[in-house]
């Protein structure tokens, strides 16, 4: 039984891993030597960033709006309302705004790289790659990754921008604060620690979003209806992981003594 | 049941295989987890020889093509390629060996993205190739030789089957391999479409001389390749001269699979003459 356990559970779970770290080792590498595929990862920046462009900023403004009216109702009870900027900004700098555009972005674009790779494996088409002289890692993996690790950052700097927007709106309309008392809470709340640790955090979040995606969707069996096991697979995978990332980095830098 | 003796054709294979075979498989065996799917296979494929490959769903056909691409490496056994055993390759090292193979995947195996053209020109293009004018040109003359010049700018899901296999050929030929390598090529498709992959096939292996190695259900379609040679002037298949001269029989071998191990490999006349019941069931 415990034999069992340990050659169905223990060992392809580690398997898994191991294979996980063989991807990202060897997809990072490819972006070190030729071909490089820049087409195709000029194409997946547009399709990561800017297709995901429009959720994420709704979603850091909404976020950002929620977390101001309900801060506001324990605020105004000690009087403090003039601290509304402060606390929207720290949370959407260090918290929010990266967790929540990973998670928006895993799940649109872990579940549409898992989904797509997946098609692309059980039709033979990245046998046919493979045949035709294409190495797949360096063609689909590498432009999957580098085109998150560049746009994943610059859509948390936007959704936490329009996180700080939609506290300003609630702020304002029904903390009557003005524009200057808002954005200078705001400003002067947050410090070099506070905007390293947000913007440092996507960085290992791309890796997770982009990878998983990509382990998943080259790991697919079972025809089209393992496509679809893996699409999901790969949605719940990278969310659970980054949710445990950002956990363990935020203690690392804590034990480390950054802030 | 006993497999047929397979000393019994050595001979005539033997004969039939030039010095250097550009293909031969060694006692390869492959399992996925527990189970085996190739065990112990072995077989020679000569230059400008067909290899017939016969056996039900399942029994590794498909995956004895992968292994001969070295999209798959044997748990034992050697995969030789015009002399040279692949196993021990590493994925950089097997790109130049892959350059004389084409392959037909069963649905064709289209980029989904890609237009007809554009799928076409991919393998040109990725061998450094940059020369637009002449990627233009050699994609216009195998689109043509697979009469598919006119759905040069479409999308594969605008195309039917037996086109998406057509372009696939065409893909797989632009790079002029001298080892063809078709997994079931045909399956699927209504009588007359087959008909034109079956003529490609052997206007292929008649007209450009390129090895075949053929997988397919359809015994009809294999008995066409080995008793039908292409008439450049009729355009068409035509039965072969079995006197010697022009328009021969081009040497076509058949190998049986069954439970992944060899159950006969021969000549076309040894498996029609073939008494043995499993065989026989091939050629009703």
């Amino acid at each position: 039984m415990i034999n069992l356990l340990i050659d169905r559970f223990v060992k392809r779970k580690v398997l898994a891993v191991q294979e996980f770290t063989e991807l990202l080792v060897a997809s990072a590498r490819h972006a070190f030597n030729r071909p490089r595929y820049l087409v195709d990862t000029l194409v997946q920046m547009d399709v990561i960033g800017f297709g995901s462009l429009p959720i994420v900023l709704l979603t850091g403004f909404f976020t950002g709006g929620v977390l101001a009216l309900q801060t506001y109702r324990t605020l105004s009870t000690f009087g403090e309302t003039g601290l509304l900027g402060q606390v929207v900004a720290l949370s959407m700098v260090r918290e929010l705004g990266p967790v929540l555009t990973a998670l928006m972005v895993a799940g649109r674009n872990s579940s549409g790289i898992a989904s797509e790779l997946g098609s692309m494996l059980v039709s033979d088409q990245i046998d046919a790659m493979r045949a035709l002289g294409t190495d797949p890692l360096r063609k689909l993996v590498t432009p999957r990754l580098y085109a998150t690790l560049v746009t994943l950052p610059l859509l948390t700097v936007l959704a936490d921008f329009f996180g700080m927007l939609g506290g300003a709106v609630v702020s304002m309309s029904t903390a009557r604060l003005s524009s200057a008392e808002y954005w200078t809470s705001a400003y002067q709340a947050l410090e070099f620690e506070d905007v390293f640790q947000g913007l440092t955090k996507p960085f290992f979040f791309a890796v997770v979003v982009a990878l998983v995606g990509c382990y998943f969707g080259l790991h697919t069996t079972g025809g089209t209806e393992g496509v679809g096991r893996s699409t999901t697979r790969a949605v719940v995978v990278s969310c659970v992981v980054i949710l445990i990332l950002d956990f363990f980095y935020t203690k690392f830098l804590i034990a480390v003594g950054f802030f | 049941m006993n497999p047929p003796d397979a000393e019994r054709s050595a001979a005539s294979r033997d004969r039939s295989v030039s010095s250097t075979p550009v293909v031969e498989l060694r006692h390869v065996s492959i399992a996925f987890e527990d189970k085996q799917v190739l065990d112990g296979v072995s077989f020679r494929v000569g230059a400008g020889e067909t290899l017939v490959l016969l056996g039900v769903t399942g029994s590794g056909k498909s995956v004895l093509l992968k292994l001969i691409l070295g999209l798959l490496k044997p748990d034992a056994g050697e995969v030789l390629i015009e002399g040279q055993n692949l196993v021990p390759l590493s994925e950089a090292q097997l790109y130049p060996l892959r350059q004389r193979m084409g392959i037909v995947f069963q649905e064709g195996a289209l980029f989904d993205s890609l237009s007809v053209h554009e799928n076409v020109a991919y393998r040109l293009r990725e061998e450094g190739l940059k020369d637009e004018a002449r990627i233009e040109q050699q994609v216009r003359e195998v689109l043509r030789f697979v009469e598919m010049e006119q759905a040069s700018e479409k999308m594969p899901a605008e195309l039917s089957g037996g086109m998406r296999r057509r372009v696939s050929i065409a893909r797989a030929i632009v790079s002029q391999p001298s080892i063809m390598l078709y997994d079931s090529p045909t399956a699927g498709l209504d009588p007359v479409t087959a008909h034109t992959i079956n003529l490609l096939i052997a206007k292929l292996r008649d007209v450009q001389k390129v090895s075949s190695l053929v997988v397919t259900h359809r015994l009809a379609d294999a008995f066409a390749l080995a008793n039908y040679t292409y008439s450049a002037e009729k355009q068409a298949l035509i039965p072969a001269n079995t006197d010697g001269g022009p328009g021969q029989r081009v040497p076509t071998q058949f190998l049986v699979l069954r439970d992944g191990a060899t159950y006969f490999w021969g000549s076309t006349d040894e498996l029609t003459a073939a008494q043995d019941l499993y065989l026989r069931k091939f050629l009703v």
